[in-house]
């Protein structure tokens, strides 16, 4: 297979706090491969957004990547000096966050943010620029680009705004575009008008995304392989149909069971008992070990690393490092979806 | 008494009535501003000519887009904002005019669980106090039969009795928000408004919360107003659905016949809009437009601008509810058969 995009390798991210150190991420591993949609899933705590901006170089100090490497198509980004890292960020990776309130400038108009963007990036002039950002503008759905372009962000509404957040994360060309919950803060119906915008533009520039999102139907519509985080690790990655439908892990199975169902009906829903642990009391072996109907005695003690499966699919489980042990659902315990 | 046979037996027993339900807000500049910059005072219509009724013992659901005026009818019913105009019968009395004695026996019958479970319960109070209080306040209980009955409380909700010396902030969301489910059944309530209960909570743990209350609501036979965005938590957990749109009701039908069978085009866009989990392949058809501002409504049906069945009906007059197969829908197309 050809080089990926861009290749996490053994991840770690901590934050020191007065009560010792946290390890956000612990030895966390993918790639994206040019022109794919990664979705990154899991509950809050996981270390979904923590991942993305570790990769745009954005961890908050005192928080730090304490071990692993970032590589861009084939450069190493993770060390980079801050002037050099700004090169990458909105060049080469260009980003969306939830609130797009937060990633506009209210004081400057639509236009002096998007031509300031692309001509720090690009070596172009201030008209070509200019008409560069009605083209944008133009292609992610705001009617009559050319007059709203001199408009300031409070004169959008929300689906709007987040129109003229992907124009800003596109307008320097970017191979990735790191998507942070980015249809969160929207209504269902402007939700799936974004997401729609965002895949098929990306798909056009040739742009790989990666989607980090807690919503399992955006990722089903939109991503083409899924990772999925807890406490920190990963549980699972592979494409996105067999994830959604057949999860290995015990975790993302009991995921997926807790999201109720548009057309079926259902009396109960899947219940995984208790919540996520918090990073400063993570057990030992398994993260998900007390909480996983199919653990067993190797579950607490050592911790299990990504198996791999065939077909892309790679899953931490020790279930499945033992051909014969029954795998997830298919136990005679109720409790195993 | 499961749900199916409660829903039988209370099948023509109203609890709550809701009729001609509207409240304006006055949204304009302050007085002076309007002489010197000029402007009309500006009234924001948030909920407007709302009916419906919600049976004993059913799971009544509201689901709308952000300022559909889903939590402004909630914040009605429960009495901490009054209606402009309409009339809220719960039980059969009027909600606006009973007085003190009544309105006290009347305010133990209903509670409310909050969004946010963050900021709803007292952060200076411990979990015991805060579910006492209701006991305290309507003469349920006393002394050692108070702390046995908080005990119990916490129990039910699936904490310990021993949790009751605790702050709120020594507990996860999805246990805040057990802590206000018991906190709304200290005063044994029969009916419970339920704003986005698990909107702010991650979905496994949203599970746990929707079982918890399914469960509540058999053994309890409690009545819910369930107010959500979120339309695979309210196929989940209601019986009946009322679909608003900028503060109107668009339809009110059955649960499952809304899913299957839609008849408002806005219910349609709504479902259509869903991302799919099954992963069918379906293509979602893209929703035009947003909705509009509220203060400037469109004129006639206010979906006309987005509707794809729009025709010259719809933008002059304003539709009124219609009934077919059991729904009821504000549509002309769907009276005329158009659709």
């Amino acid at each position: 297979m050809a080089e990926p995009l861009l290749s996490v390798r053994n991840l770690v991210v901590e934050f020191p706090t007065r009560r010792g150190i946290l390890r956000a991420i612990d030895d966390v591993s993918f790639d994206i491969h040019e022109g794919e949609v990664l979705g990154m899933v899991g509950e809050s705590g996981a270390g979904k957004s923590i991942t993305g901006a570790a990769i745009i170089g954005l961890i908050e100090p005192p928080g730090r990547i304490a071990g692993g490497e970032i590589w861009l198509r084939g450069q190493r980004i993770d060390n980079l000096r801050p002037k050099a890292m700004r090169k990458v960020r909105g060049r080469r990776i260009g980003m969306v966050f939830q609130d797009p309130l937060t990633s506009l400038n209210p004081l400057y108009t639509v236009a002096e943010q998007i031509v300031e963007t692309i001509r720090t990036h690009l070596d172009v002039s201030e008209k070509e620029a200019r008409s560069r950002a009605i083209d944008l503008l133009d292609q992610v759905g705001i009617p009559a680009a050319r007059q709203r372009i001199d408009d300031y962000p409070h004169h959008f509404s929300g689906g709007m705004r987040q129109r003229v957040v992907i124009a800003l994360a596109l307008a320097a060309e970017p191979e990735l575009v790191i998507a942070d919950e980015p249809t969160t803060a929207l209504d269902v119906s402007v939700q799936a008008q974004i997401i729609d915008i965002l895949k098929e533009l990306c798909a056009e520039r040739g742009a790989s995304v990666m989607l980090i999102t807690h919503d399992m139907g955006v990722i089903a519509e939109t991503a083409d392989r899924v990772a999925v985080l807890y406490a920190g690790r990963m549980a699972e990655i592979g494409p996105v149909r067999n994830v959604m439908q057949d999860a290995l892990h015990p975790y993302t199975r009991g995921l997926m069971g807790s999201i109720p169902s548009l057309t079926h009906d259902s009396d109960r829903l899947v219940q995984i008992p208790g919540s996520m642990p918090r990073l400063d009391a993570i057990p030992p072996g398994c993260a998900f070990n007390p909480r996983c109907p199919r653990a067993f005695a190797r579950c607490p003690v050592e911790r299990p690393y990504l198996l791999d499966q065939g077909g892309g699919r790679r899953v931490a489980c020790w279930l499945y490092d033992d051909p014969d042990l029954p795998k997830a659902g298919e136990s005679d315990d109720p409790r195993d979806v | 008494m499961t749900r199916a046979m409660f829903d039988a037996a209370a099948r023509s027993d109203v609890l709550l009535q809701v009729k001609r339900l509207t409240r304006t807000f006055d949204v304009s500049k302050p007085w002076l501003n309007r002489v010197l910059e000029g402007g009309e005072k500006q009234i924001l219509t948030a909920v407007a000519d709302v009916n419906f009724e919600i049976r004993r013992g059913e799971t009544f659901a509201l689901v709308g887009e952000s300022g559909s005026g889903k939590s402004t009818i909630a914040k009605m019913v429960v009495g901490l904002l009054a209606p402009s105009a309409g009339q809220i019968l719960f039980d059969g009395q009027d909600m606006r005019q009973p007085s003190g004695a009544q309105m006290r026996s009347l305010r133990r019958r209903f509670q409310m669980i909050f969004q946010d479970p963050f900021a709803s319960l007292n952060p200076r109070w411990r979990v015991g106090e805060i579910i006492a209080e209701p006991i305290r306040t309507f003469g349920l209980a006393h002394g050692a039969d108070l702390r046995r009955e908080v005990g119990r409380l916490l129990e039910t909700v699936g904490l310990s009795p021993k949790d009751a010396s605790k702050f709120p902030h020594e507990f996860s969301g999805g246990q805040r928000q057990r802590i206000a489910i018991a906190r709304a059944l200290s005063s044994k309530p029969d009916f419970i408004i339920c704003d986005e209960p698990t909107s702010a909570l991650d979905v496994s743990v949203q599970a746990q919360i929707l079982n918890l209350m399914r469960d509540l609501q058999d053994e309890f036979g409690l009545t819910y107003l369930f107010i959500s965005h979120d339309l695979s938590v309210v196929r989940h957990m209601a019986n009946r659905i009322g679909v608003l749109y900028l503060g109107r009701l668009a339809e009110v039908a059955e649960a499952r016949r809304l899913f299957t069978a839609p008849l408002h085009p806005y219910s349609k866009m709504l479902l259509d809009a869903v991302p799919d989990l099954a992963m069918s392949g379906r293509r979602r058809k893209r929703v035009e437009g947003e909705i509009p501002n509220p203060i400037t409504p469109p004129p006639g049906c206010a979906f006309h601008p987005r509707c794809p069945w729009a025709f010259e009906r719809c933008p002059v007059e304003r539709p009124y509810m219609v009934s077919r197969d059991g729904s009821e829908a504000a549509c002309f197309a769907v009276e005329e058969g158009r659709i």
